[in-house]
């Protein structure tokens, strides 16, 4: 372990493979130290872990009713209580991990890097380029998001593939915008100078040079929203446009407990608070991976 | 035999003014020429307007004799390459010494880069633990060594270079200086530099050329700089203002105390 | 001969590192009667922050220990800080790098002028105007009316920084503190800026500590030179002594300079093995 251990740390690396390695240790050394970003990591990996064995870990069928259970307060055999219809909401709940993980890594997979290319595009030409993208963007930004993808969804059609792209549609132009301030403070800078002198060609300058210099921010933003995401998931269901019941869709969850949860709070609250431990993992994790990314902020810890 | 770089009748406007008016010059092969003038004196923006990063300019520059399409272009770009004044801004801050030193080569699609940075990092007289840094792990001095590392991986013969030694202290300046002199010899580069400090120049040049609200005001050798026999008053007063306390002390005629009286 | 306007002892200034705390200034001393020392180094030797500590300027994390720190019969460590800065700007002021960053830049000069003199003296604003007005003469601004109604971008660097002297000077210290005060300048600009500081704090009779990187440009207006490195006073010298010089590291510094008649072909470099960091 000791010799790992210099290899590591060596001052002087021998390779860049060695030097690479080195890196990634550093940065997951300084990942250890940080005990909000561990605290996220652990709620995220136990997010994927419990959608991976879902069936396994659910006590009960996530679809399967009995009326003559319905509205049962949490006890023994239903650790978090019953919904309407009879059905285990721990159970639904564990299955519902699945929608929701597959929702949140969708929008996040593609409207992050379709904001952050408009954006570093956008900020690295400036001029016309710049003024009809960030029009565009302008015009996304002032719509309601809901209601941009309620349009959408009622255009394409209900279900939970189309709610996912129509919550990707209306999450993009936060991003862009981010990219775009990101990339006008260092468009100017000497070192962007300095690559285009060698020859590089401007893609090449904006997906090497210029994205990694925006990558942290955006990557704050984007565990921020995922609260956001989870949310507009659940209004698209509640409306009927997104997951399509008996789907157990946690958005959709809580609109359906609104009815009862004068008298039975459970049916609402414990999705409800799925969905908050859930936003706090990707947020503290988020924070975590800005400090972390950035080699000064590591070096400074 | 063309010369290494020739600008003739170069403007370069930003806005509606003219912040170049009509500077012409050539630099031999093989020679350090310098181009010196106080801040509004258009000095840097000549730089720009030769590697095509000021967007409004006319007249003609000629690289070994050859009108280059410049900026971005792969030709140009091994034929001349730029150091910038700030060695803080002109690193990439999230890229290790290693990977801004091959990116000239990837770009270019030159193999064999692995010992090509170790060779130049050598020749920058920088150890091989600075490889796989980052930037902000390196002194002013190491980051400008680094600069001068990238603007020679694609082996130019013209180096422009922009005030390399300002935002450095004396002690590094001399060390960087040094380099400078000894990658001119060891390699045959031709240097065009941009600097307010005419001392440097009289170090690192043979010929200068004084700027003045962008027009060339005086062209000489440097023996003129160094006995301070400028014909125009304005290159003359430059000269007298540039000269530190130092080179009075050395001339052990003038007096080091002010001459003014203490004040007890 | 009475004790001198100030008197330090020890200053010690440390930051907390990765590793521990870092020295940075390591037990700097000096007297300063009404004469104009210079306080010489590269960066990263303190010369700044020794500067800032005598107006206790210094914020966590960094931490400032003194043994002695006396200015006119007032122990300043001890003083509250309301006490403090009726000291500072007052009696004892500092002139920044760059006028750019140290001018309010949404105020015009005249007003800020006027209010470095009215956080210190209470006066009728006619008589404040006048002031002020006599103070940009002072620094040799010709047409004192105009400039006070400008902002300070409308003025160049130069000026800007012959304003931030006239503002320092206003309240009429006994101590003007420049730190590098001519760096961001032309060297022709340089000399006249440096030649109104100097006329200024003879004509007052102040005291001056310039700070700089440049030896021979504080060796020329100062009487006494301290040069400092990584956190030391190596060398104090009569600033007419300079070629005296004894100690390797202000030799070096000497020498590492270019000439204007340049015949070396390569300059003396320091050895910096001993200090080379990781």
């Amino acid at each position: 372990m000791g010799a790992m251990k210099l290899w590591l740390t060596a001052d002087a690396p021998d390779s860049r493979w060695q030097a690479q390695a080195g890196q990634i240790y550093a940065i997951s050394r300084s990942f250890a130290r940080n005990p909000l970003a561990m605290l996220g990591a652990v709620i995220v990996g136990l997010l994927v872990l419990v959608a991976m064995f879902a069936p396994w870990l659910a006590p009960y069928s996530p679809t399967g009713q009995n009326l003559s259970m319905r509205l049962m307060p949490p006890s023994a055999e239903n650790w978090l209580g019953t919904d309407e219809l009879g059905r285990d909401i721990l159970s639904r709940i564990i299955h519902g991990s699945r929608i929701t993980l597959l929702i949140v890594v969708m929008v996040a997979v593609i409207s992050a890097p379709l904001g952050l290319l408009i954006g570093a595009i956008a900020g690295y030409f400036g001029g016309w380029t710049d003024r009809v993208l960030m029009a565009v963007t302008d015009v996304f930004l002032s719509l309601p998001k809901l209601i941009m993808a309620l349009a959408f969804v009622a255009a394409l059609g209900a279900g939970l593939q189309n709610a996912i792209i129509a919550i990707a549609v209306t999450a993009w132009p936060a991003y862009a915008r981010i990219a775009r301030a990101e990339t006008l403070t260092f468009r100017n800078s000497e070192f962007i100078a300095a690559v285009q002198l060698q020859g590089a060609s401007n893609m090449r300058i904006i997906g090497l040079h210029v994205l990694p210099l925006c990558m942290s921010s955006t990557i704050i933003r984007v565990t921020l929203d995922m609260a956001g995401i989870i949310l507009t998931a659940a209004g698209l269901g509640f409306l009927g446009l997104g997951a399509q019941p008996p789907l157990p869709e946690w958005g959709a969850m809580i609109s359906r407990g609104r009815s009862f949860i004068l008298d039975q709070w459970w049916v609402a609250t414990m999705p409800g608070l799925a969905i908050i431990i859930i936003s706090l993992g990707f947020c503290f994790l988020g924070d975590g991976l800005r400090d972390v990314l950035d080699p000064r902020q590591r070096d400074g810890r | 035999m063309n010369p290494a770089l020739h600008v003739e009748n170069l403007f370069v406007r930003y806005g509606r003014v003219d912040v170049v008016k009509g500077v012409s010059f050539s630099v031999a092969k093989g020679k350090s020429y310098a181009l010196v003038g106080e801040s509004g004196s258009g000095k840097s923006t000549i730089l720009r307007a030769i590697v095509g990063m000021a967007p409004d300019w006319r007249g003609k520059t000629l690289i070994d004799g050859e009108t280059q399409v410049a900026y971005g272009n792969l030709d140009f770009a091994r034929h001349c390459q730029m150091v910038f004044q700030d060695p803080y801004a002109s690193l990439h801050p999230r890229r290790t010494v290693d990977a801004t030193l091959l990116e000239p080569l990837k770009i270019h699609g030159i193999g064999g880069g692995s010992a090509k940075v170790a060779d130049m990092l050598e020749a920058v007289g920088l150890d091989r633990r600075f490889r796989y840094r980052f930037p902000h792990q390196l002194s002013g001095g190491q980051r400008q060594r680094v600069a001068i590392a990238r603007a020679l991986m694609l082996e130019p013969h013209l180096l422009l270079l922009d005030e390399p030694t300002s935002a450095l202290d004396v002690s590094v300046q001399a060390e960087i200086l040094n380099l400078l002199v000894r990658l001119r010899q060891e390699r045959g580069l031709t240097y065009l530099l941009v600097t307010h400090s005419l001392p440097v120049v009289s170090f690192l040049c043979d010929r200068l050329g004084v700027l003045r609200q962008g027009g060339m005001v005086e062209q000489a050798g440097i023996e003129v700089l160094r006995e301070g026999t400028f014909a125009k008053p304005y290159a003359q007063e430059l000269y007298a203002s540039s000269l530190g306390a130092g080179d009075r002390a050395r001339q052990k005629s003038l007096p080091m105390a002010p001459e003014t009286e203490k004040d007890v | 001969m009475s004790a001198p306007l100030l008197q330090l002892r020890n200053l010690r200034v440390s930051f907390s590192g990765p590793r521990g705390p870092v020295d940075v200034v390591k037990g700097v001393s000096f007297d300063l009667g009404r004469e104009r020392l210079g306080i010489v180094g590269e960066s990263g030797s303190g010369k700044s922050l020794t500067g800032r500590a005598l107006l206790r300027l210094l914020k966590p994390p960094a931490r400032v220990t003194i043994d002695r720190l006396v200015f006119d019969g007032m122990d300043l460590p001890s003083l509250n800080e309301r006490q403090m800065r009726a000291v500072r700007g007052a009696r004892i002021s500092l002139v920044m790098q760059d006028p750019k960053y140290s001018l309010n830049p949404v105020m015009t000069i005249g007003v800020q002028i006027a209010e470095a003199l009215r956080l210190h003296e209470k006066l009728p604003r006619r008589e404040i105007h006048a002031r002020v007005c006599d103070m940009l003469e002072q620094v040799r601004i010709d047409d004192p009316q105009h400039v006070m109604k400008l902002y300070p971008h409308q003025v160049s660097g130069g000026m800007g920084q012959r304003v931030m002297i006239a503002m320092m000077l206003i309240p009429q210290p006994d101590i003007l503190i420049a730190d590098e005060p001519t760096s961001a300048l032309d060297v022709s600009v340089q000399a006249q800026v440096l030649d109104l500081i100097e006329q200024m704090i003879l004509k007052n009779g102040m005291g001056l500590i310039l700070i700089s990187h440049d030896l021979e440009l504080v060796a020329r207006y100062c009487d006494r030179v301290l040069v400092m490195r990584q956190g030391e006073v190596v060398e104090e010298l009569a600033a007419d002594q300079l070629h005296a010089a004894r100690h390797p590291y202000t030799k070096g510094l000497l020498a590492a300079v270019p000439r204007m008649n340049e015949t070396r072909t390569v300059l003396p470099v320091m050895d910096r093995s001993e200090v080379y960091e990781t």
